[in-house]
């Protein structure tokens, strides 16, 4: 397991240094990481400092906030299709943040608007956990998940149509699709504290979900109390997703495509796909979002029509996978 | 005639209550309307609304949009208030019975299509995209009313002061055309052309830009402008205009000379262009002085 975890910070680390070298700005890689390193009052310092940074940056703690979050929604309801974007929790996290954005209170409030994707988010999440039941099959799951990714796009939309500012209504987009263009470090430093209290509790979670996959009734037999793990389990998704959302819209798929690649690498064992997701969601929203910048830069392509692509057409192979069990 | 018109330009550049002058000139020069002329125009899209007030005989123009009376995008937005108002729809330009509909080539193509099929002359206005277009869409307009001589006249007038204003520029500031989504304009742009007309080199063009479109923000730095310019805030907030606020933009302004545009002088191809580059001209040279 050690080789896997070195193996997989050593893929994200190269994508890491790739996101931070290429950029529709020509700048050499040694120049670049130079400048960002040694730093000068010039334009190459700025970009390298101000604009690469901070975008590479999130593109890690937006990955392994997803990636993590879907192993572990996986691992609670044992069931590899939930994940947070399809099941609706990033849409209600866009909802909450687009209503601290035209509310003001993002403006008013340092912490308002991963505070309010956070709450967004919450309240997705315990409607899809209620919906689906503890045992989570797939078509109650899905089917809750349509329900309010439905609702929560709607809503978003309603809030900026009704907005004053022209530019507001074709913001819907950013929402649905996420991007990591123009961010700044102002929004890694929101985002962090709520991904960190995320990240500390969704990782506790390893032996609960390990005892899990015996059942219940075994897990109780083992001293996992159900009930702390699903709150944990709700708070910390909720948690990671919200900011994530917050800073980055909602981008889908990346929760669903990295625990599947993985669970035959950490023979299928819930504790070890928690990290192991992490550290791989980091690499796709980093590779995604090097895609992006490479393939239409002027376009402003958003991240989630590459993780859509990519993850997609696998949603639909486990979709037919399962479909035993919808039928 | 002439003198009316030039007195209105002139006007134009200082205040914005050209409308009433335009207008008189317009009682003077057709008493009453022939025949063959349209009667009820109704105008459908913002730029056709300002061409359409500006060139129309009284009582010619019945509605024009109700971005017209938008002031942040609409440079007669008080002129617009004395007509009715309509947003575009197929069914309220059917009720208002108009004998000619005049629309721009972006806007509700769908309507357009719904008004040809009912048999409503509907003309159709490209946008400007430089400063010579301005004189194009002054014609048509004239030609679609049945008032060639009034925009001749307007013509005449807006060459005239084009003339003047242009600068003569030996020394040209690098400047950056910069709006909300990072969105930026080239030399083939009217808001391109204002730029040049006003004195300064746009560094889209450098980039390779000569239509519209998005500078990333990063190319952006790189190319270090010297002048920034960027849209005028809209009321409420919106992610779009959080660019302007990005450290690297702040940076920018700190370091260079920085200005913001009115929308309602750059969007539409109308003579109010001069006063954009008469605003911009007043930039160019507090930075050439420095």
């Amino acid at each position: 397991m050690a080789r896997l975890a070195i193996g997989l910070t050593a893929v994200t680390v190269v994508f890491f240094v790739a996101a931070l070298t290429l950029g529709p700005a020509p700048i050499g890689p040694v120049e670049s990481l130079h400048a960002l390193i040694a730093g000068d009052e010039g334009p190459l310092t700025l970009v390298m400092r101000e604009i690469r940074l901070p975008r590479a940056t999130l593109a890690v703690m937006v990955g392994a906030s997803l990636g993590l979050a879907g192993a572990a929604m996986q691992g609670y309801l044992r069931n590899p299709l939930a994940e947070p974007g399809l099941i609706g929790v990033s849409g209600s996290a866009a909802l909450g943040a687009v209503i601290a954005i035209q509310t003001g209170l993002a403006t008013s409030m340092a912490l308002g608007l991963p505070a309010m994707a956070l709450i967004g988010a919450l309240v997705g999440v315990t409607l899809v956990m209620a919906l689906a039941g503890p045992r989570g099959s797939s078509l109650t799951l899905i089917l809750a998940g349509i329900a309010i990714s439905a609702l929560a796009a709607a809503l978003t939309s309603l809030v900026l149509n009704l907005s004053p500012n022209p530019f507001a209504a074709n913001e819907i987009v950013f929402w649905m699709m996420g991007s990591l263009a123009d961010r700044s470090m102002t929004h890694v430093w929101i985002a962090l504290p709520f991904m960190g209290v995320g990240w500390a509790m969704l990782a506790t979670l390893g032996r609960g979900l390990d005892a899990l996959t015996l059942g219940e009734d075994a897990a109780g037999a083992m001293g996992i109390s159900l009930k702390r793990l699903r709150l944990t389990l709700v708070l910390g998704t909720a948690s990671v997703v919200g900011a994530a959302t917050a800073v980055a819209g909602a981008i889908g798929f990346v929760g669903l495509v990295v625990p599947h690649i993985l669970r035959p690498l950490v023979g299928a064992q819930p504790s070890r796909l928690l990290w192991a997701s992490a550290i791989c969601g980091a690499t796709m929203v980093l590779a995604a979002d090097i895609a992006v910048r490479l393939i239409l830069p002027e376009r402003d392509l958003k991240l989630g029509v590459v993780t859509a692509i990519v993850g997609a057409p696998l949603f639909l192979h486990l979709i037919y996978k399962t479909r035993r069990q919808l039928a | 005639m002439l003198d009316g018109y030039a007195l209105s330009i002139s006007d134009l550049m200082r205040s914005s209550s050209i409308a009433a002058i335009l207008s008189l000139a317009g009682m003077l020069a057709v008493p009453a309307l022939a025949d063959d002329l349209p009667k009820r125009v109704v105008s459908m899209n913002l730029c056709t609304d300002q061409l359409a007030m500006m060139l129309a005989a009284p009582g010619q123009l019945l509605s024009v949009s109700y971005l017209a009376t938008d002031p942040r995008g609409s440079a007669m937005a008080e002129k617009a208030k004395s007509y009715q108002i309509n947003r575009g729809l197929a069914e309220e330009i059917y009720l208002l019975r108009p004998d000619l509909v005049v629309a721009g080539s972006f806007s509700t193509r769908a309507t357009v299509d719904m008004l040809k099929r009912l048999d409503i002359p509907v003309a159709v206005f490209e946008p400007a995209y430089g400063l010579g277009e301005v004189r194009d869409r002054l014609r048509e307009m004239g030609e679609v009313l049945g008032r060639e001589e009034a925009a001749n006249a307007l013509i005449a007038d807006y060459d005239y002061h084009l003339g003047s204003l242009l600068e003569e520029a030996g020394h040209r500031p690098r400047a950056a055309l910069y709006y909300a989504n990072g969105y930026t304009s080239g030399d083939r742009t009217l808001a391109g052309q204002i730029l040049f007309a006003a004195g300064f080199e746009n560094v889209a063009v450098e980039a390779g830009y000569s239509t519209g479109g998005i500078l990333p923000l990063e190319v952006l730095a790189m190319l270090e402008p010297e002048a920034l310019i960027t849209g005028r805030r809209y009321s409420g907030t919106s992610r779009s205009e959080e660019i302007l606020d990005h450290p690297v933009v702040q940076t920018l302004r700190a370091d260079g000379t920085n200005g913001a545009i009115s929308d309602r002088d750059w969007i539409c191809g109308t003579p109010y262009v001069l006063r954009a580059i008469k605003e911009l001209g007043t930039l160019h040279r507090e930075m050439v002085e420095d």
